[in-house]
Parts: structure tokens; sequence; C-alpha cells
């Protein structure tokens, strides 16, 4: 882990720092800069060390819970602080979305093998795999928000309410993936012997899929759900952008156009520590729902 | 016995890949993605078949005017005709969707096929390697490359396609190689390349001769599905404004140029939306299709 953690963020820094031209280009209006301030920055930033003692020093910093300036002299920390709840709020319920939604149409569907509920789920899942997150987010801009009037098509606070829309919009794919993969496992598990078993004793058929099923066939889609929130987290700059929520995407998209490598590489690192989290949290977590596998 | 073995050789015995097809014919699902594959196949190499407009022709005076007989999609905010750039649209999305599936499968597989072959070593610094990779996340990593990549400042149709090409290739490389990987790792330990080291077979024979058949099928059932995901994922860049652009005409591009009218003009994104979604569902019901008529255990 702390291997990848170190090849994405220096991958990363590498990138953002290595944009051909100056980097602090038109950041005095109109004018050139003037030497000094150039020459500062340049300092300040050790642009003038070779790339992995500059990495070096910065990962010095960020080890010290320093992220550093942007060249405006804002603090990459603090503007991290204060988007970073939105994101993880829309995430948070994309993620609740995906899971009830999903969960429960693969369980529906793949307790009625080749019926009307299955086929249904099984082409809406196609059409949803098929349609990109921007169309979702503006056909539902427009139907729901501007001709029929029900929701406010910006999000103007991000409170839980006016995020189920984007949260569902961020959802749309990983929801189809979610009910494939709960449909496939409750399907695989219909005719093991332990069901038959918890049938034969004469338990409810409530027990018997809510307990017995569930907890084995769910299995995989935890493994999704998990690493689907690292996604969401990186991946929300385009529903964030549609729906105007003020989050990390969009602040991580406004710095890469204007080349503000200091907030990138300070926004990257924070969403790749929490991927490789979720990662590890979801293999520690294998453990407790499958007894079978043991990490010794 | 003998009248069942007759019934079994009366029917000559098929491959994996001769079964797959087979089953795949008796498919309408298969028949329904391959037909609309084709049409747009055929949009991006023939335009003119479909169209006499020019793509390029932008008159201000038909700003936005809604479908009507003479343009049966409307005109966008330029004065553009949205029927004819859909057609010529069709060519960048699909161009840069057939090439990114290409390098992901050839460096991917390649790879993968070589670090599960020899392990040791070779296997851990590229399954490392592709870690890394796969911890970035894909629109983010895509938006730090490209702009690293657009600095240049102004470019030609062609640099701009392989830019967008480059970008996916570099971030979606690894999932065809862990595919690979797991598969050539299961491959190794079958009998028949047992069989053929103890003959003395060269390992380049083992891959290209042994494993490589037995291998492939996974890897194509992803290139299949990959290809209309790179091809959302193309406009997910052109609609960011960093993945194609002017010249080139995308179904990605006319979104981005369309999503600022969207309240006075949805014509002009929903038609562009429509054309890529169901260029996007033909490749995955594709992919759908296949996966199931090579899993001998859905059958």
């Amino acid at each position: 882990m702390v291997p990848v953690f170190i090849g994405t963020t220096f991958l990363i820094y590498a990138l953002v720092w290595a944009v051909p031209g100056d980097p602090f280009e038109g950041k005095c209006g109109e004018r050139d800069c003037p030497e000094s301030y150039v020459s500062a920055m340049r300092d300040k930033f050790n642009l003038d060390d070779p790339l992995v003692v500059q990495y070096g020093k910065y990962l010095g910093n960020l080890l010290q819970g320093d992220f550093g300036l942007t060249s405006a002299g804002l603090s990459v920390g603090e503007r991290i602080a204060a988007t970073f709840p939105v994101t993880l709020k829309l995430a948070l319920v994309a993620l609740l979305i995906e899971a009830v939604i999903g969960i429960t149409a693969g369980v529906v569907s793949g307790l009625r093998n080749r019926g009307f509920l299955d086929s249904l789920v099984l082409v809406s899942t196609l059409f949803l795999i098929s349609i990109p997150v921007f169309v979702t987010g503006y056909v539902v801009q427009l139907v729901f928000g501007l001709q029929l009037g029900l929701i406010s098509p910006t999000v103007t606070s991000p409170t839980i309410g006016n995020l189920i829309v984007p949260g569902f919009v961020l959802a749309s794919l990983s929801m189809a993936y979610v009910a494939r993969l709960s449909r496939t496992g409750i399907a695989e598990n219909k005719r093991a012997d332990y069901v038959r078993t918890a049938l034969a004793k004469g338990l409810p058929q409530k027990r018997v899929v809510g307990v017995h099923m569930l907890r084995n066939s769910l299995i995989p889609v935890i493994t999704f759900l998990g690493t689907d929130l690292g996604v969401f987290l990186g991946g929300a700059i385009v529903t964030e952008g549609i729906f105007n929520v003020p989050g990390v995407g969009g602040l991580v998209f406004r710095s890469i156009l204007t080349k503000d490598g200091a907030m990138v590489t300070g926004v990257v690192t924070v969403l790749v520590l929490v991927y490789l989290l979720m990662t590890l949290l979801v293999d520690l977590l294998y453990a407790v729902l499958d007894p079978r596998i043991r990490y010794d | 016995m003998t009248d069942q073995m007759a019934v079994l050789a009366a029917d000559r015995p098929r491959g994996l890949f001769g079964d797959a097809w087979h089953e795949l014919r008796r498919r309408p699902l298969f028949w329904v993605s391959v037909s609309m594959i084709l049409l747009v196949v055929l949009m991006a190499a023939v335009p003119t078949l479909f169209t006499s407009g020019d793509p390029g022709l932008a008159q201000l005076s038909r700003s936005r005017q809604p479908p009507s007989a003479e343009a049966w999609f409307g005109y966008d905010n330029q004065g553009y005709d949205i029927y004819t750039r859909v057609i010529h649209g069709a060519r960048a999305s699909i161009v840069v969707g057939v090439l990114s599936t290409i390098g992901v499968v050839l460096t991917g597989a390649t790879i993968g096929i070589l670090a599960g072959f020899y392990g040791g070593w070779l296997d851990a610094v590229v399954s490392r390697v592709a870690d890394i990779f796969v911890g970035v996340p894909f629109v983010l990593g895509a938006i730090v490359i490209l702009t690293t990549l657009n600095a240049g400042g102004d470019a030609g149709p062609v640099r701009i396609v392989a830019q967008v090409v480059l970008s996916i290739a570099v971030l979606s490389w690894p999932v065809a190689m862990r595919i690979m990987r797991s598969t050539a790792i299961a491959a190794k330990q079958q009998d028949y390349v047992k069989a053929a080291r103890a003959l003395g077979a060269q390992p380049r024979r083992i891959i290209g001769k042994h494993m490589l058949p037995n291998c492939v099928a996974p890897v194509l059932v992803y290139s299949t599905i990959a290809l209309g995901a790179f091809i959302g994922a193309e406009a997910t860049l052109s609609y960011l404004g960093i993945g194609l652009r002017q010249p080139v005409v995308s179904w990605g591009v006319m979104i981005n140029s369309a999503k600022d009218y969207l309240r006075v003009a949805p014509h002009a994104l929903l038609f562009p939306a429509g054309f890529l979604t169901a260029t996007v569902l033909a490749f995955v019901m594709l992919g759908d299709a296949v996966r199931e008529a090579l899993d001998p255990k859905l059958r």
C-alpha cells in the first residue's frame, strides 16, 4: 500500500509539474511577472531542484500534515477541508442509493430467474451501463429541473435533501453493476445445500433470503461498494459540474485548468489515500463476512 | 453404445469459438447489436452515404432552430446542421474507441501473459506498476495527462485524437493486464502446458501456440465491452473540454458546445447524446452476448 501511494502521488506530481511552459505565466495580470516574484516562487516550490528531490521535499511536508500553499497564497489544506465534506456527503448519498436500489433489484431478479421482472432488470441495467453519466445528468436536469420544475436544477446549498438527485445520477452506472452482481450471487446460492436445509427446517422465506442467502451472496457486492466509494470521490467531477455542487471535483478541475500544481497534487493525494484506505477496509471486511478467509 | 457414439460423432467436434459462434447465431440480441454496430461503422466510413451536407457549415441566421423537415435534428447555437454533424461525428468516436481498445488490449494482454507465465520478479514489478495506475481515478488522471499534452497549444486533428487515445490507453491497460495475467496463471498449471514443456518447447512457442489460444476469451469479452466504454470515456473527456475539440467533430464535442444552451435548445444536446448512448449500448450488448456464448457455465 505504501509503495502504491508513493508511486501514484509521484506520477501525478511529475505530470502536473512537467507541464511545459512557465507555471507562473499569467499570474500577474496583463504584464509579465517580475523577475523577483518568479524566482521567489521557484524557490518556494523547489522548482530548481531535480524532480525527485522536489517530490521528496513535498512528501516530507505532507507527512507533517502540511499541504503547502497555492501560488495565490491560499492554504491547500484549508480549501480541501472546506470542499471535501460536500463531496463525501454526495458520495455517501450515492452509495446509499446504489446499495438500496441495486441490491433490491438484484435480489428480486435473482429469485425469479427468467421471469418478467428478471428481464426488466437485465434490460434496464444494460441501459444504465450504456448511458454516460453526463448524459444522465443533463437529461435529469432538463426533464425534472427545467421542464417539470420538480427539482432545483442546481444545488444551491449542499444539504442531504438537495444532494439526492445528483447522488442518483452519480450512482446510476454502478447501480447497474451492483444489481448484476447481486443477481448472480443470489442465482448461484439459490440451490445451495444450506438454503435447502434452512427451508426444510421450516424457516420462513423472508429469513432464508434475508439472512442466509444475502449474507453469502453479498460478499462480492460489498467489495464493489467499497472500491466504488473511492471512485465516487474522484469521479464526481462531471456530476458536480452539472449540478454545480461546491465539492472537490469542481475545485480540482478548476485548479488543473489554471495550472495550480500545488492544489492538484494536494487533492489527488487525498483522493488516492482515501481510495487505498477503502481497498484496505474492504479486504479486512472480507474476513469478517466470510470466515473461510483468514489473514494470518 | 455405438448408436450414441454415432450420434455424437455426427456433429463435427467444435472448438470453444465454434461453439460460441453456434450459440451466438441463435441469439436475437447478438444480431441487433451487430447491425447497430455495422450501421455506425458505415456512418464512420462513408458519411456521405447518409448526408450531403457540410459539417463545417455554420450559419448564424439559423441558430438554434428546432427540428424541421429540411433539418431533421435542427440547428445548434452556431447554426450547424445537427444531423450532418451527428453523422460525421461517428468517425472520431469510433476511431478513438477502436484505437484505444487495440492499444489497451495489445499492451495489457502482452504484459499480462508474460507476467503470468514467467512469474517471479517480473510479475511482482508489473503488478505493482499496475496498482499505481489503478490507484489514479480515471477522469482525474485523464484530465492531468491531457492538460499536460494540450499545453503545446493548437494541434491538428491527428494529434488531438492521438492524445485522447494515449491517455485512455495509459490509464486502462492494467485492467486488461490483470485479466490476462490471472487466466495465464491458471493456464500455466494445465497438463497441456506441462506436456509441451516436457517435450522441450521453447517458452515463446508455449506462450504463442498453447497458452494464447486458451487465454484469449476473457480478454476478448473485456475488449468488446471496453470499446463501448472508451467511446463513452472519449465523450466524457470531450464534454469536459479537454478531449477532442474543434476542428474534430465528435458527439462529445457537440454535447460540450450544446450544454450551455440546454434551456433554449435541448435538441442540440439530446440527438448526439442519443447516438452516443445507442452506440455504447450496442457494444455492451455485444459483449454480454459474447460472454454468455464463451462461458460454458452460463449456458
